[in-house]
């Protein structure tokens, strides 16, 4: 695959960083909304490399740290059920809920298994009668189309032991909220290519035009994040603040309506809870009432949970980009990939495990 | 804005996937568990093991549990000689013997078995080592998954070499034989049967020539190691730690095939951490690079051979960094354990 190489380009990354090196003339603070993207900033050293002073600000896009714990609690205890199969995405696995993780109970005899796509939870459900299989189904608008195709797909095979613990979330109400706090310091954002194949880009037009702020939807390359910090610095540097595209092999403005109108269909918006952030209105997806008999909420009563959260974990104001991984004085000691405290550790995309696994140290980062 | 965080507890009391690995986790079963149940060990542990009073005799150990039992480029069969093999070839040494025990889940279909050890007998006929002793087990369903394998070997070292994971030293090329990530990729894709084997195949293959091929360069070979379980940043990583270097390699320098790289970017794994079955790191002197590169490009399964790296002459002595290709420098952590795919 040719595109891999063309957007790892050592020389061309070269001429863009000199190119931005030109280009800032004060130090600007960017947001990348996405853990993709931090992952590729953080593993390829591109934040260290900016102009003297500018910041990329670390933003809540990582479906997996923003999943409320209550909701982690919960697939756990249905997934401790006689005859449950419990689904999810490898990544899932790991993250720790009040007790335990999944990985912990799948190896204290729980059946839990990662799935590649959301229809291979359907295909165990159709192979399985016996069992009730259950769908842990997180993300942002990036995967809500293939988990609203697993439940259409379903309710077709009228599969009555198939069920999807929902807690989808989405991107620009959480935008909204960081902007509306009075202490956010984001000047511009880069947009999540992904979430914008599906979605397009026309929802952040009114937030770029009410706040005053850029936002580049920007891909996962090296050079994809460094042309959309370059376009979105010349956009502060010339006052301007629109919706700009950089990853336009991917993306379009309207994006792709069918997978939209598939969403629309499944699921409807609901006020929800982020992990670590709290309740953001209309931020969330849940099943639609006609497909509310696949909801693992209403299938399983699993009595009173009681998520109990840290008060040492600074999880919270890593996903807001107040505060820096190596800010937290757990962060490489109390707090690791291998003994996480908070989900940002957890996820391959958490801001946290992506500064761990570069050997981040506080006195590097603050340099 | 409410900022809070979750707090989980971890007591993990019991053994996990992640404990078998080749990574962190791995290293606190053995260095807590394990060793000091069967007594102290002396010096770094190795691929494979000098025999107590044979000073040119080495000995190791493996099994075998791959799921799939076939897949592209193999099989575990050929896989369990390989593995053994590579193993004894990473000490400088020749394959002498091989035993080989099998664990048999009640229900194999026997055609299934036959074929897996009709290509282990070929593999080993191949290396040229013969099959002197073994065991077979069979155990009720669900006590093994399908078939398992273990093979021990005996080898001998070649006159002149005598490479250990303890003896990079500062100045030292960092060569490596071939491509990585081949044999983690296949296995993954096609055991979850997701599409993008036909792309892709194992890398298994014995290395035991390719090492034959580097005797000549005698004492500059410092350190062979085959970077199977953990992947590459396993093996750089424990060797830094033994040898007390700083090891420094260059993310373009290493080879990853572009069908690699799309499946690792696809699943949110690194390239560097995936299993491989048919490639080594050889550190060698600086001076010997070129001959030694020369040497294993001679052999098909070094054709590919590149420098990837070398080992600084200032520190931080047991750490692995990579210059990124952007010109950044990042630390290589070593892997925690198993790699779980990500969300999107």
């Amino acid at each position: 695959m040719k595109y891999l190489d063309e957007y790892r380009d050592p020389v061309l990354a070269g001429q863009l960083l000199d190119e931005l090196r030109r280009t800032a003339t004060r130090p600007w603070r960017i947001m990348e909304v996405c853990g993709g993207q931090t992952h590729t900033l953080v593993r390829q050293g591109i934040d260290e490399l900016l102009p003297a002073g500018m910041r990329m600000i670390h933003g809540p896009g990582c479906p997996v740290c923003v999943t409320p714990l209550e909701t982690l609690d919960r697939a756990m205890a249905v997934a401790a059920r006689p005859g449950v199969i419990l689904t999810s995405f490898g990544d899932m696995l790991r993250v720790p809920g009040s007790d335990t993780d999944l990985l912990s109970l799948r190896a204290r005899g729980a059946d839990v298994r990662v799935v590649y796509a959301p229809m291979d939870a359907v295909r165990l459900a159709a192979e399985h009668p016996d069992r009730e299989v259950v769908f842990l189904a997180v993300g942002f608008e990036t995967t809500a189309p293939a988990n609203a195709m697993a439940v259409l797909h379903a309710a077709r095979l009228g599969l009555a032991n198939f069920s999807m613990l929902v807690s989808h979330v989405l991107v620009p109400p959480a935008m909204t909220a960081l902007l509306d706090d009075p202490d956010c310091e984001v000047q511009a954002f880069l947009a999540a290519g992904h979430v914008c194949a599906v979605m397009g880009w026309r929802e952040y037009e009114p937030i770029a035009a009410r706040h005053h702020v850029p936002v580049v939807v920007t891909g996962f390359e090296p050079l994809d994040l460094l042309e959309g910090i370059l376009m979105a610095v010349r956009q502060l540097e010339s006052g301007r603040y629109q919706v700009e595209n950089q990853y336009v092999r991917a993306v379009r403005r309207a994006g792709n309506t069918a997978a939209q109108d598939t969403v629309r269909h499944v699921f409807r918006v609901t006020d929800r809870a982020w992990r670590g952030i709290g309740e953001l209105p209309d931020s969330g997806l849940e099943l639609a009432e006609e497909y509310r008999e696949f909801d693992t909420i209403r299938r399983f009563d699993v009595g009173g949970l009681c998520p109990v959260e840290d008060a040492e974990c600074i999880a919270g104001g890593v996903l807001t980009g107040a505060r820096l991984p190596t800010d937290c004085a757990a962060y490489g000691t109390r707090c690791t990939p291998r003994h996480p405290l908070g989900a940002p550790m957890v996820s391959s995309e958490g801001t946290c495990a992506a500064f761990h696994t570069a050997g981040r140290t506080p006195r590097r980062s603050t340099a | 804005m409410n900022i809070q965080c979750p707090i989980p507890t971890h007591e993990n009391e019991i053994v996990l996937l992640g404990h078998g690995a080749g990574g962190r986790l791995t290293g606190e079963l053995l260095d807590q568990l394990v060793l000091p149940a069967v007594g102290s060990v002396t010096g770094p542990l190795e691929d494979a093991a000098l025999l107590p009073g044979h000073p040119r005799l080495v000995m190791s150990t493996d099994s075998f549990v791959v799921s799939p039992l076939f897949f592209p480029g193999g099989d575990i069969g050929s896989l369990a000689v390989h593995g053994t093999v590579n193993d004894l070839a990473m000490r400088g040494a020749w394959p002498l013997a091989l035993s080989v025990s099998l664990i048999v889940e009640e229900g194999l279909p026997l055609a299934e078995l036959r074929a897996v050890m009709e290509s282990l007998g070929k593999a080993a006929q191949d290396v040229g080592v013969p099959v002197i002793t073994g065991d077979t087990k069979v155990v009720g369903r669900g006590a093994a998954d399908r078939l398992f394998i273990n093979t021990t070997g005996v080898g001998q070292r070649h006159e002149l070499l005598a490479p250990s994971a303890a003896s990079a030293r500062p100045g030292d090329a960092v060569l490596l034989s071939g491509s990585i990530g081949l044999h983690g990729t296949t296995v993954l894709g096609t055991r979850e049967g997701l599409g993008f084997e036909s792309d892709i195949a194992s890398d298994s293959r014995p290395l035991h020539r390719l090492v034959r091929a580097l005797a000549p360069l005698g004492d500059a070979v410092h350190v062979l190691r085959d970077p199977s379980r953990g992947g590459l940043a396993a093996a750089l990583n424990e060797i830094a730690r033994d040898s007390s270097a700083a090891v420094e390699i260059e993310e373009n320098a290493v080879p990853v095939p572009e069908a690699v790289a799309s499946a690792c970017d696809l699943l949110g794994l690194d390239p560097l951490v995936v299993a491989n079955e048919g490639c080594l790191v050889a550190f060698v002197d600086a001076d010997s690079a070129e001959s030694a590169l020369a040497a294993m490009r001679s052999l098909p399964e070094g054709a590919r051979a590149v420098r990837i790296g070398e080992v600084l002459r200032e520190g931080p002595w047991g750490r692995v960094t990579l210059r990124t290709l952007v010109g950044a420098r990042r630390i290589v952590e070593m892997p925690l354990g198993e790699q779980l795919p990500r969300i999107c």
